[in-house]
């Protein structure tokens, strides 16, 4: 009979050989899925996972778009991995990053040249005749989006330390609310004056003060990339060398412990919700500014949720996050790809990323247990 | 002699690393109180977890009037006609006794009827206790019972009881040993695990003491002395704790008036606490467990807050002041549970070095951790407190009992407190290192700290303790020098008579005077 | 759906048979999660295995043409799913946070990959009981006897876990495992099985609800149209501090609060509907504020061993 024995200390190889080995997992299981839905398992596979980086075809295409896809799920879930060191929840990234990015629509909209400035934006000889160069908007805009992402994160923050209320419903639960709000939004208050009626925000893009455009031509390098960067930094020197971080990790591991260490919990948790909705509402302001260029109905594309991925598959480690970021953009441009080649449809991608956490979390097992084959013993 | 009840031979069982019970033999008669001795880690669990079918020996047979016995569950052991009071109880705190009763009963009768069948079983052992109350309201030693008549209510042949006398008072232990008497007098027989060499003196006519899992001797308690057992069980000769005589030192901790609502339904509020210790004295606080030990540790540490005159160190009020502000001022502390409050238990020894130690010992600068430091203060509480462990990488969940708790109080110690607070110091931990941890809070009241002992180990209390006192339902008695004090003193302020006895005394004394005033008046 | 064009013409009779009606999917999956979490397991994987429900559900029905069919395989769907979940969290010991998550995420883009081709398809109907003679009176009639069948089973599914919890001796053995699973276990209670079995209870009831929403509350399929109800039952538990019966009130209360806000929306109120579509979503936050702030009574309530992760050790 199979049992499962505790290991005294968790198994350093096990702890980074897990994901590499739910990875595998995975691509055969999604194969398996693939062959299922009448495609070619193997090319499938190959379209995801190596056409996006060494196809002549599509390569040129797709790695920039590594580097775009890449970096919001990192910003998101580096702020997510602290948080769940501590044991705190926040699964709403998705509302705080959309929450982010109408802010920071809002502040470039509001200062959006009045008149008809649309087509001048498009000729070179464009000159800003009477206003001087606005270089604070940007990072005004940053810091709005910042800043919306994270009062959307105090709600559930603030609730949970008051009221003692479940910060994981909370959040989620705001995840819908921010989803009605974008609608409103893009039917409504942000509608662009000139988009005869049609939904959705003006084209941040033809406004460059305020856009996010492409740092290094053809790279994908944006400032959100470089906002990505930082935080993974950032993050590496707050959990393994500052104070901050070993009372983060203590307090998931032990609360009574952090408590008697002279943690104050209501603290950690405004510290951990409030700096992954910050993060995850710059996401959003990136986004919106740069890659998606506009506010729309469906604006979110569920970067919140992957990003809870990402989080776990890098062993919510910094170092890890951003491998398992990298690895995650790729499935969602090869998941493009397949889709466009193949007709594989795109919820295949969805379940694929699902299954992948599912590996993770069973394989997880075996850096913190040993399977031993033993007689088998009443253990009732 | 006649058959015996149950009959153990040749015994084994193996863990990954350790021989819990090496060839084990002995039999248990009819009618008998039969102890088994040891002290923690001698493989006692091991071998009863055998007898009631929760673990499969790996060599062996065991035989229950002459009949071949390997219960494969416990549910076979009952039938058979085992039934097992736990050490730490299997009860459910939001359900009440009736409910906790039928849960262990392998054919329970309807709730209502049972609920009667409690209340008679009950009175005719003389163990009260209502079938309708919620667990978790009930006192440790009225859990006991509800394990008790738990067992009793399935009319066992052999009744196994864990260390039963852990929590209870000295009282309590009196109507335990009755019961227990009784059931004697019935034809059953009882298998009573213990430490406590007294006990099993008064109790048992055959003892079988087991150390490292063998079998060092069976014997009958009554005909050996304490000393003798104490050696059998040991294995060496012990040696008190020793520490010269002290002088009265300026107080440097005061308590006055704290109360404390209790954190959670089931735990304890404080009522009116107030004490003060000197520097060089130990204070010892006895108490049956939840009686608001983990709550005044929790006030005396800053975990819970309290009202700001309520504490005061060398003459500043604390109250309010959160765990690292009354470490930085000298106040230190280790709770009683190792694992997940004293250390984090998948945290390695040297983050759990850095836990309490980062201000005193200088770990952190900045809000940046110095590992290298906080390694090395690992290290040196690791040396000067003889941890057994391959380095300050391991994690503490890999140390055992004893190891970790040194660990835990070095680590304080070696901080230099003013004044240390300790719970349970040596709750599980072997007699070798229990006996090193008590000489460590010696020494440290002996360089001139404050030092305060919780702790539900009476002996150990008398032992190291130079005042005694007894929390009793979230009250603290007045305390007493230790010099002088009965057992049967010490069991009254155990059940919050205590200070009834004082008030007795103030009377006796008020008559006496006057009395002598009569006496003036008449001359 | 209502057609009232003002405020004073919406019905109050047709608003509480409405009710029940919005109800009956969150109360399904929500006894569901009680008795799960009775058991001591929180499952925050109620949404993904809704929406599989949902989806295997409306594939059934539309395949055999037989709702009770499809109504059936919502459940095996929404178990199917559960087991998933029991095994990392019982056998393989993950975290039951994360592996809920886990659920949760798979199940969305498992239903869409399943539903494709059956958006704008028409499930079969589901016929309405008949009670004869009760239908027909007044106001009392077309509240209560008008309905699905759905709506009364998910009554009796709340009576019987209500009677099971209270007085079987099975109800009893989970609610131990759920309270304390180490005295539960040393007693020689078989913690992993009972909650194996609580979990797959749970999925099933989540997928029967799922399966309401396709075939009878909507009827139609699209992704993602469970739209928070699974969180939203998560909630419901907490409201109901554990019980069978509260559970029924809250979900009845908060079908009265979709329902209005339909209506509104039908009756041509002022607010955009974005912004009355927020109201359910509000609503159970500030039942979750309200329900958690009473602290000492959410103690006593809650299972004692909820979420805990147990291995039985030697």
């Amino acid at each position: 009979m199979l049992r499962l024995e505790r290991r005294p200390q968790p198994s350093r190889t096990w702890v980074w050989a897990a994901p590499v080995l739910a990875v595998v997992l995975t691509m055969l299981a999604g194969g398996v899925l693939f062959a299922a839905l009448g495609k070619d398992p193997v090319a499938a596979i190959r379209l995801i996972f190596w056409d996006p980086l060494f196809s002549q075809q599509f390569a040129a295409f797709s790695r920039p778009q590594l580097l775009v896809k890449a970096a919001p799920l990192i910003l998101i879930a580096i702020g997510l991995a602290i948080g769940f060191r501590a044991n705190i929840w926040n699964i709403g990234a998705e509302g705080q990053y959309i929450i982010g990015a109408l802010c920071a629509a809002a502040v470039a909209l509001a200062f959006f040249p009045a008149g008809p400035v649309d087509a001048r934006f498009l000729g070179l000889e464009f000159t800003m005749d009477s206003a001087p160069s606005r270089w604070w908007l940007f990072p005004l805009m940053i810091a709005a989006g910042a800043a919306g992402g994270f009062v959307w994160a105090m709600i559930p923050a603030i609730l949970k330390t008051r009221f003692n209320t479940n910060e994981i419903l909370v959040s989620l639960l705001l995840v819908y609310v921010a989803e009605k709000l974008l609608a409103a939004a893009a039917l409504g208050w942000l509608r662009n004056p000139e988009g005869a009626g049609f939904p959705g925000s003006r084209n941040l893009s033809r406004f460059p003060e305020a856009a996010n455009l492409e740092l290094i031509p053809n790279t994908g390098m944006h400032w959100g990339v470089v906002a990505a960067i930082i935080a993974v930094i950032f993050g590496y020197i707050l959990l393994h060398r500052h104070m901050l971080g070993f009372q983060v990790q203590l307090a998931g591991q032990a609360p009574r412990a952090a408590r008697f260490a002279g943690v104050a919990p209501a603290r950690l948790v405004i510290f951990c919700l409030g700096l992954s909705g910050l993060m995850a509402g710059m996401a959003g302001m990136f986004e919106v500014t740069g890659p998606a260029r506009m506010i729309t109905i469906d604006f979110n594309a569920g970067y919140g949720f992957v990003a809870i991925i990402v989080a776990f598959l890098g062993r919510l480690h910094p170092v890890g996050i951003v491998l398992a970021g990298f690895l995650m953009a790729l499935t969602y441009i090869g998941g493009e790809l397949a889709q466009f080649t193949l007709g594989l449809p795109s919820a295949a991608i969805q379940v694929f990323q699902g299954m992948l956490l599912f590996f993770l979390l069973a394989l997880d097992m075996l850096s913190n247990y040993r399977i031993r084959l033993t007689a088998r013993e009443v253990t009732p | 002699m006649s058959m015996p009840l149950l009959a153990i031979e040749g015994l084994t069982k193996t863990y990954p690393g350790v021989i819990a019970n090496q060839d084990v033999s002995f039999a248990i008669g009819e009618g008998e109180i039969h102890a088994l001795l040891g002290e923690n880690g001698a493989g006692k669990s091991t071998l009863v977890k055998a007898i009631y079918g929760l673990i499969r020996p790996d060599a062996g047979r065991m035989l229950w009037r002459g009949a071949p016995y390997a219960p494969a569950a416990p549910h076979e052991a009952r039938a058979t006609g085992v039934a097992m009071v736990f050490q730490h109880f299997s009860l459910f705190d939001a359900m009440d006794v009736a409910e906790n009763v039928a849960l262990g009963m392998d054919s329970p009768p309807p709730i209502r009827q049972l609920a009667a069948n409690i209340a008679q079983v009950s009175t005719d052992y003389g163990l009260p206790l209502d079938p309708h109350r919620l667990v978790g309201d009930l006192s440790a030693g009225e859990r006991q019972r509800v394990e008790i008549i738990r067992c009793l209510l399935q009319n066992p042949q052999l009744l196994i009881m864990d260390e039963p006398t852990s929590v209870l008072t000295p009282q309590e232990v009196e109507i335990l040993f009755q019961t227990l008497r009784k059931l004697r007098g019935e034809g059953r027989s009882i298998l009573y695990i213990s430490h406590k060499l007294d006990e099993i003196r008064a109790l048992c006519e055959t003892a079988t003491i087991l150390r490292r899992g063998k079998l060092v001797a069976s014997c009958d308690p009554r005909q050996s002395s304490a000393r003798d057992l104490a050696e059998m069980m040991v294995g060496t000769a012990l040696q008190p704790p020793e520490r010269a005589g002290r002088a009265e030192g300026a107080v440097l901790l005061q308590v006055e008036g704290l109360n404390l609502r209790a954190p959670s339904a089931f735990g304890t509020s404080l009522k009116d606490v107030s004490f003060a210790v000197q520097a060089g004295e130990i204070l010892g606080i006895g108490g049956v467990a939840g009686n608001g030990q983990d709550e005044l540790l929790a006030a005396l540490s800053g975990e819970m807050r309290a009202r700001n005159g309520a504490i005061t160190l060398e003459g500043r009020p604390l109250g309010r002041a959160g765990p690292n502000t009354r470490r930085a001022l000298g106040l230190l502390c280790a709770p009683e549970e190792r694992l997940g409050h004293a250390a984090a238990p998948d945290m390695s020894l040297t983050e759990n070095a850095l836990m309490t130690g980062a201000q005193r010992e200088g770990l952190v600068r900045g809000g940046f951790i110095d590992w290298t430091r906080a390694r090395g203060f690992a290290e040196q509480v690791i040396r000067r407190f003889d941890v057994r462990t391959p380095g300050p990488d391991v994690t503490a969940r890999a140390l055992s009992g004893g190891n970790l708790q040194k660990f835990v109080i070095g680590r304080e110690i070696m901080q230099r407190p003013r004044v240390l607070v300790v719970n349970q110091p040596t709750w599980g931990v072997d007699a070798a290192a229990a006996a090193a941890i008590r000489q460590a809070l010696m020494d440290l009241a002996q360089n001139g700290a404050a030092v305060v002992v919780i702790s539900q180990d009476l002996d150990e209390l008398l032992a190291v303790a130079d005042r005694f006192c007894a929390l009793n339902a979230g009250r603290l008695s007045a305390p007493r020098a230790v010099a002088g004090l009965s057992m049967e003193q010490v069991g009254l302020m155990l059940g919050g008579a205590g200070d009834m006895e004082v008030a007795a005394d103030n009377a006796a004394e008020t008559l006496a005077q006057a009395r002598s005033g009569v006496v003036h008046a008449e001359a | 759906m209502i057609a009232s064009m003002d405020l004073s013409s919406i019905n109050p009779v047709v608003l509480a048979a409405a009710l029940m009606v919005a109800a009956t999917p969150i109360l399904l999956a929500a006894i569901g999660e009680l008795v799960v979490e009775k058991a001591g397991v929180l499952n925050l994987g109620v949404e993904g295995m809704m929406i599989t429900g949902a989806v295997t559900g409306f594939a059934f029905a539309v395949a055999t043409g037989n709702p009770y069919l499809g109504m059936l395989a919502a459940v095996a769907g929404g178990a199917g799913l559960a087991l998933i979940f029991a095994l990392l969290t019982q056998y393989l010991m993950a975290n039951q946070v994360a592996t809920g998550l886990a659920l949760t995420l798979f199940g969305l883009g498992f239903s869409a990959l399943l539903g494709q081709g059956y958006s704008g398809v028409s499930p079969p109907r589901t016929p309405r009981m008949d009670f004869g003679p009760l239908a027909d009176i007044p106001v009392l009639g077309p509240i209560l006897f008008r309905h699905d069948p759905l709506v009364y089973v998910s009554l009796i599914i709340v009576a019987a876990v209500w009677w099971f919890l209270r007085y079987s001796r099975a109800g009893r053995i989970l609610r131990a495992v759920g309270e304390n699973h180490d005295a539960a276990h040393a007693l020689g209670y078989r913690v992993r099985l009972v909650r194996v079995a609580a979990i797959a209870f749970g999925g099933a009831c989540a997928g029967l609800g799922g399966a309401y929403l396709s075939l009878i509350r909507v009827p139609q399929w699209t992704e993602g149209m469970t739209a928070g109800a699974g969180w939203i039952a998560l909630a419901l538990v907490v409201f109901a501090a554990w019980r069978p019966w509260r559970a029924l009130l809250g979900a009845y209360l908060f079908g009265g609060i979709v329902t209005l806000q339909l209506t509104l929306q039908a009756a041509g109120w002022r607010i955009p509907v974005e912004y009355l579509a927020m109201a359910p979503y509000l609503v159970t936050i500030v039942v979750l504020v309200i329900m958690s702030s009473g602290r000492a009574r959410r103690t006593l309530s809650a299972p004692g061993s909820l979420g805990r992760p147990f291995h039985a050790a030697g």
